[in-house]
């Protein structure tokens, strides 16, 4: 059902509401896979998590400046990071999930890989010329992620005993987040219907198609869908991304006058 | 628990075409698949590959430095498969 | 320096006499500047000063990313982030790069890293100093990856092939970690009267342990000679420690912080500067356990190895199918 009251010009503006989403998800997963440094399980593994986190540190950084300046009121990259509540964040729940054991960073990975690696795709034919540029550069970033969790979903699922009922559990866990990615709002209708954004709910069969194979593969099996948890695009948190901002915002908020 | 390491592969970059494969280094990885995952992320952050090779360690076979003498020094006195070997006249071009 | 601790290097005594004649011949191609390539003769003391050496550094890359990544939660900008991000990786490479090299001398990264967490092997003690607060990224990248480097230009020249390969990609790599410190630090001494107070601060706290990353003086530390025969090391502590307080007294008075010395002063005699006495049983202390974050260091890496082991299994079971 689309709706006909809220336009690109509506405040709060549609367009902003919308880059922000896609910028907190990689700050949000980029910080989270940053806390794994000095705990990896190997020196080269440790290597490849940062390697993703700093893709998506960049994408926040493209992203949010990118939503600063459609905002228009001055906001950079920093403002947005770092002087916003929880309640202003509108990241996917599924990302802000702490860490917990490899398996499930890694799953929360690959199940968020397999989203975006869609989403992306389909967002560099955007009308907006430079989302669409983003896109471009990110769907590589993203294309290399989805090759590395899909892969360590694989061998942990196919391992041993205790790695793959670890992964199973993950799994098991992480799906209820998973409905969030194709929850669309009125936010998405109108950028969408404005040729700019990508209709999220087309992409759940080829996400499912994505997740199954690997999966299979991986000898684990897919959750039902359930009970879905839904509300992070609309600032609706947990606990775990309060604490995560209390911890990254520490510094400029003790020190506004500071420049860093 | 696991007290072995994976096996380690060596890792050989293309640094842009038209080079050959050069070794770059080492690094440890349960299977090929990971080893250039790994060599990817190891040996090329700031963009000095185009193509990666990697190689289980063990299936590398090397000479033996012990037979440095025989394997290498009869050739030092075949200087004829050299061109400076010949004389050429003085005035002599495109040779 | 990240090998500070290497007490001695053991004696040919041991050698047989057959052996002796190949000591000869390996000496001359050392003082002929030609490199020992991993399946060449060498002296068993050359080996294991080599193994303990490089595995040292290698263990003191990977101890060093913690005090660094206790803050990369915290950046205070998405710039920063990223760069601390990107240097920590860079660490956990050389960390990679240098367990390679040991690996050439035959021994296993799995023996390496058991030697670390049974407190067997070493690391730099500048590694067991805390970071209090976000002007302390820059002193470490100022003048901890400042004296690293000091150390690290001439190793790119040691006779063993592989260690000096693996310092050169690290020399390479390392050249944006110092600037970045100072860069940030810089930023700090010039930024609010707090922020000045933290670089400081900073700076009073890491200025001596930096000192103490060169290792015993001259006069205490008799295993130099082997190695400098060798050519493993080509410069003394004290000469490398010289050099750096030489080169960084300038960097800190052009951005307006004072070193916490009072014996620091120009000797324009000597051409460099003099400067006070270092606290050696200080050093001796943190190097044997007793610094102020030993414990903590070696905790970590312990759970990491420790909760990580599933993982490795996992992935050498899959390999196997």
């Amino acid at each position: 059902m689309a709706s006909t009251d809220i336009a690109l010009t509506a405040d709060p503006d549609p367009l902003f509401e919308y880059i922000l989403r896609l910028g907190d998800n990689s700050l949000v997963l980029g910080h989270r896979l940053g806390e794994w440094c000095a705990h990896g399980p190997e020196l080269e593994v440790e290597i490849a998590l940062l390697n993703v986190g700093l893709d998506l540190i960049g994408q926040a950084r493209l992203l949010l400046t990118y939503a600063g300046e459609v905002e228009g009121t001055g906001q950079d990259e920093d403002a947005l990071a770092y002087l916003r509540d929880a309640e202003g964040f509108r990241n996917l729940l599924l990302v802000e999930q702490p860490n917990g054991d490899f398996a499930v960073t890694i799953v929360r990975q690959f199940l968020y890989d397999a989203f975006n690696l869609e989403f992306y795709t389909q967002l560099q034919h955007s009308s907006d010329a430079r989302l669409a540029a983003i896109a471009t550069k990110v769907v590589k970033e993203i294309t290399y992620h989805f090759r590395f969790s899909a892969g360590w979903v694989v061998r942990l699922g196919d391992g041993t005993a205790k790695s793959q009922r670890r992964t199973q559990t993950a799994l098991d866990e992480l799906w209820r987040y998973t409905g969030e990615m194709f929850a669309v709002d009125d936010i998405d209708q109108v950028v969408v219907a404005a040729g700019i954004g990508v209709d999220r709910a087309a992409l759940k069969p080829l996400w499912d198609q994505r997740v199954v194979d690997v999966l299979a593969e991986a000898t684990l099996i897919r959750p039902d869908d359930n009970e879905f948890a839904i509300g992070g695009i609309t600032g609706d948190h947990g606990e775990g991304l309060r604490h995560m901002l209390a911890d990254m915002q520490i510094l400029p908020r003790t020190h506004p006058d500071a420049t860093w | 628990m696991l007290q072995s390491d994976w096996p380690l592969y060596e890792v050989f970059i293309r640094g842009r075409n038209g080079l050959s494969h050069k070794h770059a280094g080492s690094l440890h990885a349960a299977d090929s698949k990971m080893a250039l995952e790994n060599a990817r992320d190891v040996y090329t952050r700031r963009a000095e590959g185009t193509s990666i090779w990697v190689v289980p360690s063990v299936e590398i076979t090397a000479s033996d430095p012990a037979d440095k003498a025989a394997f290498f020094e009869p050739t030092a006195d075949k200087i004829y498969r050299h061109p400076t070997f010949y004389k050429v006249p003085d005035g002599v071009e495109n040779m | 320096m990240y090998t500070q601790s290497l007490n001695g290097t053991p004696t040919d005594s041991d050698l047989s006499q057959d052996d002796r004649e190949a000591l000869v011949r390996f000496q001359a191609r050392i003082d002929r500047d030609e490199k020992i390539e991993p399946n060449d003769w060498m002296p068993a003391a050359y080996r294991k000063t080599l193994v303990r050496q490089i595995s040292q550094h290698a263990h003191s890359e990977v101890i060093g990313m913690q005090p660094e990544g206790a803050w990369l939660s915290r950046a205070p900008t998405l710039k920063r982030k990223g760069v601390l991000m990107a240097k920590i990786q860079d660490e956990a490479g050389h960390g990679l790069y240098l367990y390679s090299a040991a690996e050439t001398l035959g021994v296993a990264r799995s023996d390496l890293v058991d030697q670390l967490l049974s407190g067997k092997a070493k690391y730099s003690s500048i590694f067991n100093y805390p970071t209090l607060n976000w002007a302390d990224l820059g002193a470490v990248g100022w003048l901890v990856d400042g004296a690293a480097i000091m150390n690290q230009i001439p190793l790119c020249r040691c006779s063993y092939g592989p260690y000096a390969r693996a310092m050169i990609r690290v020399c390479k790599e390392e050249s944006f970690h110092q600037r970045q410190g100072y860069e940030l630090i810089s930023d700090m001494a010039n930024g609010t009267p707090e922020q000045h107070q933290m670089a400081q601060d900073a700076l009073d706290r890491w200025w001596w342990p930096a000192l103490m990353m060169f290792g015993p003086s001259d006069k205490d530390s008799a295993h130099s000679s082997k190695s400098m025969q060798w050519k493993i090391k080509r410069f003394t502590n004290d000469e490398l420690r010289q050099k750096f307080i030489d080169a960084t007294v300038p960097q800190g008075d052009r951005i307006g912080l004072k070193l916490p010395d009072p014996d620091l002063k120009w000797n324009a005699s000597e051409g460099h500067y003099d400067y006070g006495e270092i606290d050696w049983e200080e050093f001796k202390r943190v190097l044997n356990g007793d610094g102020p974050c030993n414990v903590e260091r070696m905790e970590i890496r312990t759970a990491a190895h420790e909760n990580g082991a599933w993982v490795r299994e996992a992935a050498a079971a899959h390999a196997e199918k």
